[in-house]
């Protein structure tokens, strides 16, 4: 039985590597979201639909949902560009650049949410610019997409700069000296290499963000049906001490998640079998 | 093997040890408006046991939002008092029998040693004219005002206009819910947490009005210079009762109930009194009232039981999920 998924690796060790893996993953992952479940387990099944399809339940999906989606879009197609800028160019300040990737990891999101909202209030420094044209960013749905792309922004270049690094230029060369213009060696040749890692990417940023709170409770405004992400919707259930009630929203938004991640994964599978 | 277990051993004894000869340290789980009043509180506290015990004790503070401080002592934080902003949340921390249901009479004046209001901030020259409840619901006035769902000080806010409206209609409830409506319509932004409304309004320029705790607006405008913000008192407004209460389960434990009792009812001697008073809280000491009286302006107060009658009769009719309050959202 044991040999059935048993394979040769360099790794020596297999039933001790496993276990560490199983137990860690148990401890880290597994129990805190088993318990979640659990705890949901205590509210009968009406009670568990009316409180995960109650108008407001749905409104904040739909926005939590909906603007992580666009956030991971835009992080896809500007994180690509700055892998691509990081990777195949040189110039002075590169490695400062590179290093400013990744600082949105390192901020408080509370902090990032602070500072966004100063920026983006009507009073603020880019809003003050945006409001006269009729744009009103901050306490609005596109605040929302604005904090969820800045937190979100490593993720796709960092994803996508080490499998850039391995793509040798002389591919495009190659592909070039066979006869393909720019528009096809990018679409037939780099891009299907990229393809993977951009979803990996796109999938980290987006799950990354529908659970965000921190930094989106300052800037969106909190109006229940409008600007109400679903973080918050169970940190007021918290607040009425509620616990049932907050694991049953988290549940669904995990499930939901799941099945959009799962999506991803399956293109992923798709492509690679496609461009293989 | 064995050596190491020696070690440990030793180890243990010496942990024990300093256990035993260690002073007591008590915690105080308190809400976020109360940071300064206790920080001077405490030593004094401090200095009165030791006066008339001979023992040496100190005191933590934990700071943060009511409701979850109640839930973080819930889920197990030791703390031998909790001073929080409503009786709601230590009803919380009852039920969950880490004391008695009855804690609210177990001091004078509902175990609320201090009190407060509920007042306005405008901004400076009072542009829109706001002078009471009736000016916040003009369509022009943008108000702000957290989410009482989230926010156990917003709660009184919330509370308060409703009874304004209601003593002022022969105890209409529709039209006090109509008149809350039409508030929270006028509300753009609805933070999650008092001191988050506080930014929106100082720090982005939103709203015409800050509905606020008075010990806040006073805090505010102190600090942020009475040369950009107002305080406006309304005609009636709500007394605030932050009450306070020892957490039975943990002092017994701890063996530490004396101290905690003491504690608590050191906040209603005069010296106690004075630090509130000090702190912008209204004292409940007649003399101590009497000599901070210039501080506090003259305002009809009413309070929770006698328009509402309890705490979880008002959480239970506008605060809970499908309530009074998740209505004016959802009838859009």
């Amino acid at each position: 039985m044991t040999h059935a998924f048993r394979q040769h690796s360099i790794l020596p060790g297999f039933g001790l590597a496993m276990g560490f893996t199983v137990f860690y993953l148990s401890l880290i992952v597994l129990i805190p979201l088993g318990a979640a479940f659990l705890k949901t387990l205590t509210m009968g099944w009406t009670q568990f639909w009316e409180t995960v399809s109650g108008p407001r339940a749905l409104a904040s999906y739909r926005l939590s949902i909906g603007a992580s989606l666009v956030a991971a879009s835009i992080n896809s197609a500007l994180g690509l560009l700055t892998a691509w800028v990081l990777v195949r160019y040189e110039f002075p300040g590169k490695r400062i650049v590179d290093a400013l990737v990744d600082l949105p990891f390192a901020l408080p999101t509370a902090v990032a949410g602070i500072t966004l909202t100063a920026l983006f209030a009507g009073n603020g420094w880019v809003g003050s610019w945006l409001e006269p044209l009729g744009i009103k960013i901050a306490f609005t749905w596109l605040g929302v997409v604005v904090a969820l792309t800045f937190i979100g922004l490593p993720f796709v270049v960092r994803t996508v700069q080490p499998v850039l690094q391995e793509l040798d230029p002389e591919i495009e060369e190659a592909a070039a000296t066979l006869g393909a213009s720019r528009w096809q060696s990018l679409k037939r040749v780099v891009f299907p290499e990229l393809l993977p890692a951009v979803l990996t990417g796109f999938a980290l940023a987006f799950a990354r963000a529908v659970g965000e709170y921190g930094s989106v409770i300052f800037i969106s405004g909190n109006m229940p049906m409008k600007t109400e992400i679903t973080p918050l919707l169970i940190v007021t259930k918290l607040s009425q001490y509620d616990y049932s009630g907050a694991t049953a929203l988290a549940v669904a938004t995990l499930a939901m998640s799941f099945v959009l991640l799962l999506f991803i994964n399956l293109i992923q599978w798709w492509s690679r079998a496609r461009y293989a | 093997m064995t050596r190491s277990a020696a070690l440990i051993l030793a180890l243990f004894t010496l942990l024990l040890a300093r256990e035993v000869h260690a002073q007591k340290t008590l915690l105080n789980v308190s809400y976020d408006p109360t940071r300064e009043l206790y920080k001077e509180f405490n030593p004094a506290f401090i200095k009165h046991w030791r006066a008339k015990t001979g023992e040496s004790i100190s005191f933590k503070q934990a700071h943060g939002g009511s409701a979850s401080q109640a839930r973080a002592v819930i889920d197990g934080l030791e703390a031998d008092v909790v001073t929080l902003a409503l009786a709601g949340d230590i009803d919380a921390i009852a039920n969950k029998r880490l004391l008695a249901g009855d804690w609210q009479k177990r001091l004078p004046q509902n175990s609320a040693p201090y009190t407060s209001t509920i007042v306005f901030l405008v901004r400076k020259g009072n542009p829109k004219g706001i002078r009471d409840w009736s000016d916040l619901v003009k369509p022009d006035v943008s108000v702000i005002t957290p989410n009482p769902k989230t926010s156990g000080g917003a709660r009184w806010n919330y509370l308060s206009a409703w009874g304004y409206e209601l003593a002022r209609t022969n105890k209409s409830e529709p039209k006090a819910k109509e008149f809350v409506n039409s508030l929270y319509k006028n509300v753009p932004v609805l933070d999650s947490g008092a001191r988050g409304s506080t930014t929106t309004f100082v720090e982005r320029g939103i709203g015409d009005a800050f509905i606020s705790w008075e010990n806040e607006a006073f805090l505010a405008v102190n600090e942020l210079g009475r040369d950009r913000f107002e305080i406006v008192v309304p005609s009636a407004s709500i007394l605030a009762e932050p009450p306070v209460a020892v957490v039975d389960k943990v002092v017994d434990r701890r063996g530490t109930r004396a101290i905690a009792q003491a504690y608590l009812e050191y906040l209603y001697t005069p010296e106690g009194q004075e630090i509130a008073a000090k702190h912008y809280y209204r004292p409940r000491l007649a003399a101590v009232a009497k000599k901070y009286s210039g501080n506090f302006p003259k305002i009809k107060l009413f309070t929770i039981d006698e328009v509402f009658g309890s705490w979880s009769k008002v959480q239970k009719a506008h605060f809970d999920d499908g309530g009074i309050f998740d209505q004016i959202y959802q009838l859009k």
